[in-house]
């Protein structure tokens, strides 16, 4: 069924054709509708699930980690502060290998009080073991829930999943999403049949206390499954593509960069409005490409390598700062990019914080940079982009 | 003995009970009852953060496989019958 409707909505939807079992949430701005209709779908009858509501983030995450601990798909959202109070008990529901799937509505982190997107809470969980799907249209939203899941519960992997909407840019914005057939996502993705589970007549410990002889055994464990996780999602994303006929570009998804002599790597919407901004700029002969992250966990490591092998320069664009040397996302495709036999200049933008537009012509001129500008090794290597007080005019 | 990653579980899941666990060795000061003492109120038994108390008749019997000489029942007992020695001096 082919309809219109907001990025929270898609949330919903992904959520119902992927027959989440138990659902507990906690409503918080711009998450709200991803909640207020999935109790419709529940009160209605349309989604057979026990619908918990809860007093706080952390009991909603604690929720689901007992419902799936139990045996049941679970599903909740969340966004911003909400998120980062669930913090401990992410690291528990992936620790516990539970593959929990969540939205998280990605919104900046107060005070400044803001409501509006940038990616700060979602990197703040980077190192919580949960896998993060950055997306940038309504229909990625809807389609990579149901695409989690089966990453997820393949018993190879086994770890939690964040599917990331941008606030207000997806989460309120209408566009035209394809809703599938039950019928076909339920072809797609099987029941959830956990390897183990609480089971009444079998008392078992989880969780249980393991000591300094033992203890990294489970996390290179957890590491490997992170590292599978990457593969899998390649395989999933070509067997949606057979059944749906759609994909949204595995882990990396790469526009343009074929015979690109510079790109940039940006992660959300923003992705979107670069990918006008490389049309327009290629019609007037610049070779420029987009490479939009769209799995920050994994991280394709492997493929930003292959990119920094081939470019002249790149571009990170991060919607987030992490008080480090550089942005979060910067500083980890340098990592993989270091390893070029020959890496390309790079630097870092950091950009739209607390939901300040970025424009084509922002990334005009973060083109432009990387054309001239970038190679000359005296230029800084981070650059806040359209602060006021900052010499640069960007408008 | 550690185990290989190849042999373990992927995330921690105990199919014994933490009984197993005899947690007594921890044991500096034990609890010594005078059970002539003892007014059979309980106090003892309901405070006792490990279960490690048993009442026979009502009177205080402690497992030493589990008591970790906390104390607790020392403080608490009213009619002062439970004083703690030191492990090995009785």
């Amino acid at each position: 069924m082919r309809t219109v409707m907001t990025g929270n909505y898609a949330s919903a939807y992904g959520a119902k054709l992927s027959r989440a079992e138990v659902i507990a949430a906690y409503p918080i701005t711009p998450q709200t509708s991803i909640v207020e209709k999935l109790a419709e779908f529940v009160t209605t009858g349309e989604l057979r699930a026990k619908f918990i509501p809860v007093e706080s983030e952390h009991s909603a995450m604690a929720a689901c980690i007992a419902a799936q601990t139990a045996g049941a798909r679970t599903y909740t959202a969340t966004s911003s502060h909400g998120l980062t109070l669930m913090h401990e008990v992410l690291m528990w529901a992936s620790g516990a290998r539970l593959p929990i799937v969540m939205t998280n509505v990605s919104r900046a982190m107060a005070p400044p009080w803001s409501v509006w997107v940038d990616h700060m809470d979602s990197v703040a969980q980077r190192d919580t073991g949960w896998l993060q799907f950055f997306c940038a249209s309504n229909q990625e939203v809807l389609d990579t829930i149901i695409m989690a899941y089966k990453v997820c519960e393949s018993s190879g992997v086994m770890l939690p999943a964040m599917i990331i909407e941008d606030a207000f840019i997806l989460s309120h914005t209408t566009e035209p999403v394809d809703v599938p057939d039950q019928q076909l996502v339920d072809s797609f993705l099987p029941a959830y049949s956990p390897e183990f589970k609480i089971e009444v007549g079998k008392p078992r410990g989880f969780g249980s206390l393991v000591k300094p002889d033992q203890y990294m055994e489970f996390r290179y464990k957890a590491m490997l499954a992170v590292k599978e996780a990457h593969d899998r999602l390649l395989r999933v994303e070509q067997e949606f593509r057979n059944i749906f006929g759609r994909e949204h570009g595995g882990l990396l998804e790469e526009y343009r960069c074929e015979d690109a002599e510079v790109v940039l790597v940006a992660a959300g919407t923003v992705a979107s409005t670069a990918k006008d901004v490389v049309d327009s700029m290629r019609e007037k002969g610049n070779r420029v490409g987009l490479a939009r992250i769209r799995a920050f966990r994994p991280f394709p490591h492997d493929e930003l390598r292959a990119l920094g092998n081939k470019v002249d320069g790149v571009a990170v664009l991060d919607r987030s700062y992490t008080f480090g040397p550089a942005g979060a996302m910067f500083t980890e495709v340098k990592a993989s990019m270091g390893s070029c036999k020959n890496p390309p200049p790079m630097k870092n933008y950091i950009a739209g914080l607390g939901g300040r537009d970025i424009t084509p012509k922002v990334l005009e001129k973060i083109f432009e940079d990387l054309l001239v500008r970038c190679k000359r090794s005296e230029e800084s290597e981070v650059e806040w982009v359209d602060v006021a007080g900052l010499p640069r005019r960007w408008h | 003995m550690t185990r290989s990653y190849k042999d373990i579980p992927i995330t921690p899941i105990s199919d014994t009970p933490s009984t197993m666990n005899l947690t007594g060795f921890w044991r500096v000061m034990k609890p010594s009852v005078d059970k002539s003492k003892c007014r059979k109120c309980t106090l003892c038994w309901k405070f006792c953060p490990d279960v490690a108390i048993s009442l026979v008749d009502g009177v205080p019997v402690i497992d030493f496989r589990y008591c970790k000489g906390c104390g607790i029942c020392s403080v608490e007992c009213p009619a002062k019958c439970i004083v703690m020695v030191r492990e090995g001096s009785e």
